[in-house]
């Protein structure tokens, strides 16, 4: 009888470990390739995170930006779409704001408010937020746009299927079809310059500087420095889209 | 998770004396392994090559991303050649704006050099007056602003004013 016992617990024990290091060498199996289950998350933290501070103050509305941007990305001039764009600004006296934006500002502002009605008045240079929580990325149905492992919202062209929900998704309307390509397009940071060690094109010809694009991962960078002195805010923080596109001096009249 | 349920479920079998499996589970489970076998056959083939590599997207799309050509050379390229510009600029006020803010994409001109490839502003009232111009909106403290209507009428910019050198006036 003991003797038996001892057998049987002993079968049961070796089966048992058996099937626990199967089950372990199996999850691990499952483990390395957790893209299957569930997209993996960019760890690599060598790599630069971007972002970008406007400077309205800065800005002097000359269309500089929009218009290099242009030429750079190859955006048909018409139809009018943008992947950057400066927004005029004017508050009257009486409260009401007046927003224009003529051809993206690329041929320049005509003030149409006489100067004795003016409260206020400023540009807004407007650009992809590049957000870390981007509602644009997460609504693709085919995993088309993404952030790059750089914290850039970027579209893989050759899969997107033109379906337009990212166009829709972005709340702050960066995002167009493009009337050539039928796909979606918009503002990638000029990641071909980036990679290139090149600033992007809207940097690198605004005159005044209002533009400054850095690694928020490197705590001694230019932008960083800025970001430590300087009061800053993102457009709808309310929407928690962790937007990376800081302004200086924003107005609460921008939307 | 997987390996946890996987254990329960086996201790479960290997603890009950009598375990009763009925006959259609083993069906049901060819069925099942069939559907799911076709489901991996058909994924395997459907998803492109380097999805997921980096997270839920082709990993070589990044690669795409990168590859678009430039138009606008960056001003190291620019005084590569142009030394003497970059001296004259670094003594005055246009210091920090880059050649191609006004010449417009350079690219073309790095690659052929030739003049015609780079855009020459004329220099005129309203070329200058895009940054210049009195407006409103326009800080003073950021950027030097002439009221057109009144400075210098019908003289054009570049008469009296180096665009390299801009308070270095002409004769």
């Amino acid at each position: 009888m003991g003797n038996e016992k001892v057998k049987s617990s002993r079968r049961k024990f070796l089966k048992n470990a058996t099937l626990l290091a199967a089950a372990t060498v199996g999850y691990s199996w499952l483990k390395s390739s957790q893209y299957l289950i569930h997209a993996a998350e960019p760890e690599d933290k060598s790599l630069p995170w971007y972002g970008v501070v406007i400077d309205i103050q800065k800005c002097i509305g000359c269309g500089n930006c929009a218009s290099a941007c242009k030429k750079e990305n190859d955006v048909p001039v018409e139809p009018f779409f943008f992947r950057t764009w400066v927004e005029q600004y004017t508050v009257k006296n009486d409260g009401s704001v007046d927003i224009v934006s003529p051809n993206g500002g690329i041929d320049g502002f005509k003030q149409t408010v006489p100067d004795e009605e003016i409260f206020k008045s400023f540009f807004v240079p407007k650009m992809c937020n590049h957000c870390a929580h981007s509602p644009c990325t997460q609504v693709c149905p085919v995993g088309a746009t993404y952030i790059s492992p750089e914290g850039v919202v970027l579209i893989d062209e050759k899969y997107c299927i033109g379906c337009r929900y990212c166009v829709q998704a972005c709340p702050y309307g960066c995002r167009f079809i493009h009337p050539v390509k039928k796909v979606a397009n918009k503002c990638t940071l000029c990641y071909h310059r980036l990679k290139k060690g090149l600033a992007p094109a809207c940097m690198e010809v605004c005159p005044t500087g209002a533009r400054m694009y850095g690694n928020l991962r490197d705590k001694d960078s230019a932008i960083v420095k800025y970001l430590k002195v300087h009061t800053t805010q993102v457009l709808r923080p309310n929407l928690n889209t962790g937007s990376k596109l800081y302004y200086n001096e924003l107005s609460s009249e921008v939307r | 998770m997987v390996p946890t349920l996987t254990l329960i479920f086996a201790i479960n079998i290997h603890t009950q004396m009598k375990f009763y499996l009925p006959p259609q589970i083993p069906r049901l489970a060819i069925a099942f392994g069939i559907f799911i076998s076709l489901f991996l056959v058909l994924r395997y083939f459907l998803v492109p090559a380097t999805f997921g590599e980096y997270g839920h997207y082709r990993g070589a799309s990044l690669n795409d991303n990168a590859q678009f050509g430039i138009h606008y050379a960056g001003q190291e390229a620019c005084f590569k050649c142009h030394q003497e510009i970059e001296d004259k600029k670094s003594q005055d006020v246009h210091v920090d704006i880059h050649c191609e803010s006004c010449h417009g994409p350079g690219e073309k001109h790095v690659i052929s050099s030739k003049v015609a490839d780079v855009y020459r502003p004329a220099g005129s009232r309203e070329f200058c007056g895009k940054c210049h111009a009195l407006y409103p909106g326009r800080l003073k403290s950021t950027i030097a602003q002439v009221d057109l209507t009144k400075h210098n009428i019908g003289k054009n910019c570049i008469e009296c004013h180096n665009p390299h050198q801009p308070w270095e006036m002409k004769k």
